[in-house]
C-alpha cells in the first residue's frame, strides 16, 4: 500500500473516532506533532514542580506541608505518565530530556513566573491547574490512545489540586486585610498568564489546523479559554476578590463573558526565554539531572551485578 | 564503575488488579533497573490513592504483540464460526431455563 493510500485510511479511522495505538500506521507528521505536544506537556508537569516545591519547607502548617508534598508528587507522576505515553511513539525518555536541556523542547510558559508568596500556592492550584484541567478534560478524547488514557488518569488527580488551591486562596481572602491583599495580588499576577496558557488566538495558531483534523486537539484555544473564564469568574466573586480586567463584562446574548485584550507581546517574550524565571528553571532541571547521574549509574551497576550472579 | 553507561533504566509494563477477584489490567509503564525497583516505582506511580490490590510488572520487551496491520486477518477465522455463539441455535418455542 502506498503512503497516499495509507494516509487516506488513517484519516478515515480518525473521522470514525477510532483511537490510534502505538503499533498502528500513522503519518510521520502525526507522530511528530504528538511527540512535540506530549513531551511539552510532560516537561510542563516536571518543571511545574519547581515553583511549588520551593514552598514545601515554608508551608504555614504541617497540614499545608503534607498537602503540598502530595500535590508536587502528583505532578511528578503526571510527568512520568506522559513520558511513558510519549515513548510509545518510538523515542526514549533520555532523548526527550536532552531536547529539553538543549532548548529544543518547550514547557508551559506559566512556570517561568515566580511564586512570591503563600497566596501564590493558592493561585497556582486554583488558576493554573484550573486552566490545565479545562485543556486536559478536552484532551481525554484525543485520537492517540496512550495520550487519552494518560489524560483520564491525570484529570482524576487534578481536581484535588484545584480544590486545595482554592481552599488556600479562599481562607486568605477571608483573613486579615493584609492576607486579603496578598490573595488579590496573587490573582492579579496569575490571571493573565493563566489565560495565556491556552495559547494564541485561533487565528494566530498555525499548527491547530492539522491538530484538529487529526483530532489530537478536540477544541480550539479560544473555545477552551472562554470556558475557563466563564467558570472561574463566579469563583473569584464568591470570595470577594476582583478579576484584574476592567473590560470583563457579562454578555447576555452569548451567555458568556467578554474580556479584555491579552498582552501577546508578553506571551511571546516569555516563550522566547524572556520570562522572569526561564533561565533559573532550566538550570535547576539540568542540575538535578546531573546530580542524579551517580544514582542512575549505581543502580545500573547493581542490576548488572545481580544479573551475573 | 567507569564502564557503566548513564541510562534511565529498562521499561516495564505495569498491570494492576483494582479489587480482589477482578482481572489484572494494563495501567501504564515505569522505568527501573531491576524488578524490585520496578515494583516499587509502579506502586509509587500508579497506586497513590488505593487503586491497587494486586500488581504485576513485566519487562516491556518480554511482551509479544501482534502486528496491527495483521490484526484483521489474525482475528478473522473466528468470524466464520458463528456456531460458537449461543444465538446460532434454533430451538423449539416454549423452551425455558436455558
Amino acid at each position: 500500500m502506498g503512503a497516499e493510500e495509507l494516509n487516506v485510511l488513517f484519516q478515515e479511522r480518525i473521522d470514525a473516532n477510532d483511537k490510534i495505538e502505538p503499533r498502528d500506521n500513522m503519518p510521520e507528521e502525526y507522530r511528530k506533532h504528538l511527540i512535540r505536544q506530549m513531551s511539552q506537556h510532560a516537561h510542563s508537569e516536571v518543571i511545574g514542580m519547581q515553583p511549588e516545591g520551593n514552598w514545601i519547607t515554608r508551608a504555614p502548617s504541617l497540614r499545608a506541608k503534607k498537602i503540598l508534598l502530595a500535590k508536587v508528587q502528583d505532578e511528578a507522576g503526571h510527568g512520568l505518565y506522559l513520558y511513558s505515553a510519549t515513548e510509545t511513539l518510538g523515542i526514549t525518555r533520555d532523548e526527550l530530556i536532552e531536547k529539553l536541556h538543549q532548548g529544543k523542547a518547550k514547557y508551559a510558559s506559566i512556570f517561568n513566573y515566580p511564586a512570591l508568596t503563600w497566596a501564590d500556592m493558592g493561585a497556582i492550584g486554583w488558576l493554573v491547574d484550573g486552566a490545565a484541567i479545562t485543556n486536559q478534560v478536552s484532551l481525554q478524547k484525543t485520537s492517540y490512545g496512550p495520550y487519552a488514557r494518560a489524560m483520564v488518569k491525570i484529570c482524576k488527580e487534578e481536581s484535588f489540586h484545584q480544590r486545595q488551591g482554592y481552599e488556600i486562596i479562599a481562607s486568605m481572602a477571608a483573613g486579615t486585610d493584609e492576607q486579603k491583599e496578598m490573595a488579590q495580588d496573587a490573582l492579579n499576577r496569575f490571571w493573565w498568564p493563566s489565560l495565556m496558557m491556552f495559547g494564541p488566538h485561533d487565528s494566530d495558531s498555525p499548527r491547530s489546523g492539522n491538530a484538529m483534523k487529526w483530532k489530537i486537539k478536540r477544541e480550539s484555544n479560544d473555545v477552551l479559554r472562554k470556558r475557563f473564564i466563564d467558570k472561574t469568574v463566579s469563583q473569584v466573586e464568591l470570595i470577594g476578590l476582583t478579576v484584574p480586567d476592567k473590560d470583563l463584562k457579562w454578555n447576555e446574548k452569548e451567555q458568556s463573558y467578554d474580556f479584555g485584550a491579552i498582552d501577546w507581546d508578553e506571551f511571546w517574550a516569555v516563550i522566547k526565554g524572556g520570562g522572569p524565571c526561564n533561565i533559573k528553571r532550566l538550570k535547576h532541571h539540568k542540575k538535578a539531572h546531573t546530580d542524579g547521574e551517580w544514582v542512575r549509574k549505581a543502580a545500573a551497576a547493581y542490576a548488572q551485578k545481580q544479573a551475573k550472579n | 564503575m567507569s564502564e557503566v553507561k548513564d541510562t534511565q533504566g529498562q521499561l516495564w509494563e505495569v498491570f494492576i488488579q483494582t479489587k480482589k477477584g477482578l482481572p489484572f489490567k494494563h495501567f501504564g509503564s515505569v522505568h527501573a533497573y531491576d524488578k524490585e525497583m520496578a515494583i516499587q516505582n509502579a506502586r509509587d506511580l500508579y497506586t497513590r490513592r488505593g487503586e491497587g490490590r494486586g500488581m504485576w510488572v513485566v519487562p516491556a520487551d518480554a511482551i509479544v504483540a501482534i502486528d496491527s496491520s495483521d490484526d484483521e486477518s489474525f482475528f478473522d477465522p473466528s468470524n466464520d464460526k458463528v456456531y460458537r455463539h449461543p444465538t446460532f441455535y434454533e430451538l423449539p418455542d416454549g423452551l425455558k431455563n436455558m
